[in-house]
């Protein structure tokens, strides 16, 4: 048995998994802490399910936490940046072209060094001890509580990063530092980006992942504890400690990836419906589509791969208004149990027109009798047309696509989209985020130069992606079950014998020990 | 007439020149992120009219060069350019009036704005490419007799070298190159140094701002709800360029991509979300030919852009990945880029491809 817990900003969701039975699933709110959420989440998981703590098997969670303090802009770290690559890269300083509002949260120092390296290999220039003291005195003096390091080349040669992370270990021994090349690929800027996002979370990231491991063993649970990545595998606690940045997309990750376990359905639009938005996205041969342009999160340009989800402003809790009928963007969020009509309030939300219509029974049902039936027929007819639209610009194809509905306020989505197709609405659907969360995969990753001779391509590909099933395989995952997800090249012109980096990343279903 | 550049114009030119890039040129926004640096701390651009420009006036081509995958990646000190213009000057024994950007597509639209900024020289809207080509005896200038030497070229390091090779372009574009790559794979060039008749003569004109204004027509056409691909078509038919049309709208099946010699080759294959109809694109640096099976699209020097299919947002060779769904768009050339001395500088034959130039507008889409 695994429990997967869904932590959103509003709701906190948990399930109950054997195999590929759901046992039990609960709600219950998010607090403001997140840990005592978790330990109330499972204790009313407990309740539910009456299982033996001790037959849990694994605790997996997914969390929106980190990019929720980003977008926030708060319990970030104050955080310097220092960048090796002098002479070159001094026209754009670390935090060019981010929000000013983001700089100022984390309070934002850049430090330009010497170091780096030329594509071919090559040092631009050596690395200066003298100006690593310098700047940390700096960073002493101006309160810095986390350090990102970033070099020019460095996937190509990490040597610059790793010796100045040593000295300024020795110089500040208590300030966590990330490197670049662990956390993004090429594209100078874009890495160091989220290099300094990553390093801003460090503190944040420290007390929810110690929080999380004091709910769960304080619940009775002695298994091992995972968080849910961006690609929809699973890392342990102390590596999610390190690297809050790889959670960022990992809540329409889980949603999509719950929702092709729920429906059985591997190729289809998902439309994840909550309390203020609906998320479009689609799944391809069981896993999310990519963005295909750069990622902007909170303004600030990174190259993550995330999934390509729009968002349309309708949920449960959106305003509903007549004349002409719209509903959205705007939500009444965590106060609809006050000011939904339903629950005695003055505010016409969508989730009264579902009560309404029928399709959904909460609060008071008496309190909507009185409104007009052919208000609620439109309201639903402009709902249906407004999803109908974002589905239309995601599909990937111009065949008709299944739809998959999932999440608490997925009972807005009419049964048949006008001009898309019928709507699966899978048994457990409202926590389809938890269920994705449970289910999430481990990972085999390659990373390598080759040397390419003309015509070798396509058997050095293969062979990287034999390298990484064996080590999805190894990790502990079903063999058959096993996918190709990533493949990332990059080749390196001037060095002899076409030298390419090549990364490959498969992934495949955890198998859990008895 | 002279326009001064606005910080809210950069992002739309931006978004026109690297649609005007054809796929290469580098990505805009390192520059968009440079220019805009020098705006906000005051200095100020201006754009002037070729018409403008006095016939004895001494006019300096200003660019990169080099593998745009470089510059993401070792992103410049911002001398450079600088450098390479006053070693120019001083190799001439005479300051520049004015700058003209060699190439109008990608990140060369941005680095003549920072050489202007930083020197307070005016920049002539106008360049010699029209839109991207790879190499530096692929302009204008050149094909109607003006020379690119003396060049200067300058690194991150104000390491500085000129090279004078007289009237023979193709030499200057040798030599260069092969200092770009030991320099690390990009430098920043002063070049074309010409006079203010020779640009009325040989430039392309008023191509910066139709950058500028093809990116506002794409931006304003998505705040309106518009079609973008319609707006750009409609935009383009009173000005020189005449022709835009849409090839094929789908999705990104395969990319193989190698750097080499200081080039990214490489192909593309689009396919209809149906299946039926797959595109090929071939490329070096910029997209040189669309094909459908073994019939013709589209072939250089007309221009052929990949576009986000709904945002109209332009892709880059480098950002151009598996699933993406987009349109591919080919623009026509102005006349001045489709005479006979043109066409042999940088038309199909000139990049090794074994057939004649057939203007976009004649080949049909289906």
């Amino acid at each position: 048995m695994r429990i997967g817990i869904d932590v959103g900003g509003t709701n906190t969701d948990a399930v109950l998994i054997d195999g590929s039975t759901v046992l039990a699933e609960i709600k219950t709110a998010t607090t403001e802490d997140v840990t005592s959420g978790i330990a109330a989440a499972l204790a009313a998981l407990q309740a539910a399910a009456g299982h033996d703590p001790a037959s849990v098997q694994g605790v997996m969670i997914g969390t929106t936490h980190f990019i929720n303090a980003i977008i926030e802009g708060r319990n970030l770290a104050p955080t310097a940046a220092i960048r090796l690559g002098l002479p070159a890269t001094e026209a754009l300083p670390p935090m060019s072209g981010w929000p000013a509002r983001l700089v100022t949260a984390i309070k934002g120092r850049g430090y330009l060094c010497h170091g780096g390296h030329e594509i071919d290999g090559r040092m631009i220039s050596r690395l200066r001890r003298d100006e690593l003291e310098r700047a940390s005195e700096d960073i002493v003096a101006h309160g810095v509580r986390a350090i990102a390091i970033s070099s020019v080349y460095s996937p190509v040669n990490a040597e610059c990063e790793l010796e100045a992370a040593e000295i300024l270990r020795g110089l500040l021994p208590d300030v966590p530092i990330s490197v670049s090349h662990q956390i993004g690929r090429m594209g100078l800027l874009e890495r160091e980006n989220a290099t300094i996002i990553n390093a801003c979370l460090s503190g944040l990231a420290t007390h929810i992942c110690r929080g999380l491991a004091d709910a769960v063993s304080a619940a009775g649970i002695d298994a091992p504890l995972f968080l849910s990545q961006n690609d929809g595998t699973l890392m342990d606690v102390e590596h999610a400690r390190r690297y809050p940045v790889a959670t960022f997309a990992s809540g329409p990750t889980n949603s999509m990836r719950g929702a092709a376990f729920l429906s059985g359905l591997r190729d289809c639009a998902v439309v994840d419906v909550g309390g203020t938005t609906t998320d479009v996205g689609m799944l391809r041969h069981g896993f999310p589509h990519e963005a295909s342009t750069e990622v902007s999160v909170s303004g600030i340009r990174t190259n993550f791969r995330m999934p390509d989800v729009l968002s349309v402003g309708i949920g449960g809790g959106s305003r509903v208004r007549e004349d002409p009928v719209t509903v959205g963007p705007d939500s009444v969020g965590f106060r609809l149990t006050e000011d939904a009509l339903v629950f005695g309030g003055r505010t016409l939300t969508a989730t009264d027109i579902a009560v309404a219509a029928g399709i959904a029974d909460i609060g008071d049902r008496s309190l909507v009798r009185g409104l007009d039936r052919s208000l609620v027929e439109a309201v639903l007819a402009r709902i249906g047309a407004d999803i109908s639209a974002v589905v239309d610009r995601v599909r990937t194809s111009a065949q008709a696509t299944p739809v998959v509905a999932v999440g608490g306020g997925s009972i807005l989505v009419p049964d048949d989209l006008p001009g898309v197709g019928a709507v699966h609405r899978p048994e457990h659907h409202a926590t389809a985020n938890a269920i994705g969360a449970a289910i999430a995969q481990v990972g085999g990753e390659v990373d390598r130069m080759y040397s390419m001779a003309p015509g070798e391509r396509e058997r050095l590909l293969d062979e990287a992606k034999q390298e990484a099933v064996d080590k999805a395989v190894a990790a502990g995952a079903k063999p058959d079950s096993v996918q190709i997800v990533d493949v990332d090249e990059v080749p390196l012109a001037y060095l002899p014998g076409n030298a390419t980096r090549i990364r490959v990343k498969a992934v495949g279903d955890l198998v859990l020990a008895d | 007439m002279a326009i001064t550049l606005q910080l809210d114009d950069l992002p739309d030119l931006a978004r026109g020149a690297a649609l005007l890039g054809t796929g290469g040129g580098g990505d805009p926004y390192i520059g968009l992120l440079l220019v805009s640096a020098e705006l906000e701390r005051g200095r100020t651009i201006t754009l002037i009219d070729p018409d403008e420009v006095d016939d004895d006036a001494l006019v300096v081509a200003s660019a990169f060069m080099g593998a745009p995958t470089v510059v993401i990646e070792k992103i410049p000190g911002g001398d450079e350019p600088v450098i390479a213009l006053r070693r120019l000057e001083q190799h001439l024994g005479r300051a520049a009036d004015a700058i003209i950007p060699m190439e109008c597509g990608g990140l060369n639209s941005m680095v003549p704005l920072l050489v202007a900024a930083r020197t307070g020289l005016p920049v002539v809207d106008g360049d010699g490419m029209g839109r991207a080509f790879p190499e530096l005896q692929m302009e204008t200038f050149g094909v109607y007799g003006v020379s690119g030497s003396p060049i200067a070229i300058c690194n991150e390091r104000k390491h500085v070298t000129v090279i004078d090779t007289g009237p023979d372009n193709h030499s200057m574009e040798w030599y260069a190159r092969g200092t770009t790559i030991r320099m690390g794979g990009v430098s920043y060039i002063a070049e074309y140094p010409m006079t203010g008749a020779q640009v009325k003569r040989t430039a392309i004109p008023r191509t910066m701002s139709l950058a500028l204004r093809l990116g506002r027509v794409i931006r304003e056409a998505r705040e309106q709800h518009r079609d973008p691909f319609e707006a750009l078509t409609e935009c383009l038919s009173d000005t020189i360029y005449q022709h835009g049309r849409v090839l094929l709208e789908g999705k990104v099946v395969d990319v193989e991509r190698r750097s080499a010699d200081g080039f990214v080759r490489g192909t593309a294959r689009i396919s209809t979300f149906d299946g039926s109809r797959t595109v090929e694109l071939t490329f070096q640096n910029e997209h040189l030919v669309a094909r459908d099976g073994k019939r013709l699209l589209a072939i250089v020097p007309d221009l052929i852009s990949v576009l986000d299919a709904e945002s109209a947002a332009p892709i880059t060779t480098e950002a151009l990945r598996y699933g993406q769904r987009v349109r591919i768009f080919a623009i026509s050339t102005p006349p001045i880029m489709r005479t006979p001395e043109a066409l042999e500088v940088f038309g199909p034959r000139a990049f090794g491809l074994d057939e004649d130039w057939t203007p976009v507008e004649e080949l049909s889409t289906v």
